[in-house]
């Protein structure tokens, strides 16, 4: 399984408002992925909570669809 | 309260660190614990390695417990520090470094 860098930039980008989203396909097969978001929803959050906030927004695919992926989060 | 949060809850509470990993530190099955294990070995901390592939049930277990979805996860004093890409910035940052020092 698999999903497309396409749909994955579309559910980052409508979960966090106001988001600049970054996606690398790292190996090539749909299923790991880096992704880097910038969002002024991130501001007065720890790491720990902004990447929970990733994490829940892509809760249907994680695990499942989605095998390896590594999150960076910068506050706008 | 399951038979697995009770036993990862007690591993927390009488192990300072404890990694959750894939594979042990001596040989991880997976590149992002494999990564967590070196910045460890780099700060000279000593922590206990937990093998979640050992059984579905921990495997599952682990990401209830901490509502985590990912492997690796690192605990420090009985709290969630985070998985790779968290200790990989706070490493980078030094703010890993102090905190294994205070």
């Amino acid at each position: 399984m698999a999903i497309e860098k396409e749909e994955l930039h579309k559910l980052l980008s409508s979960a966090f408002v106001d988001s600049e989203v970054t996606i690398v396909d790292l190996a090539g097969d749909g299923d790991h992925y880096r992704v880097e978001i910038a969002s002024s929803e991130f501001a007065g959050k720890t790491k720990l909570v902004q990447h929970r906030m990733v994490n829940d927004s892509l809760k249907e695919c994680l695990g499942g669809q989605l095998h390896a992926l590594s999150i960076k989060t910068i506050i706008k | 309260m399951s038979e697995i949060f009770e036993k990862i809850r007690k591993e927390i509470e009488s192990n300072d660190v404890v990694l959750f990993m894939k594979g042990t530190a001596e040989s991880p099955m997976c590149g992002f614990s494999s990564v967590v294990c070196q910045i460890l070995d780099r700060l000279n901390v000593k922590y206990k390695d937990i093998n979640i592939l050992e059984g579905p049930e921990l495997r599952q277990g682990i990401k209830d417990f901490t509502d985590w979805p990912t492997i690796p996860q690192l605990y420090f004093k009985g709290e969630f520090i985070g998985g790779c890409d968290i200790v990989k910035e706070m490493y980078e940052s030094g703010e890993l470094e102090s905190l294994f020092k205070n």
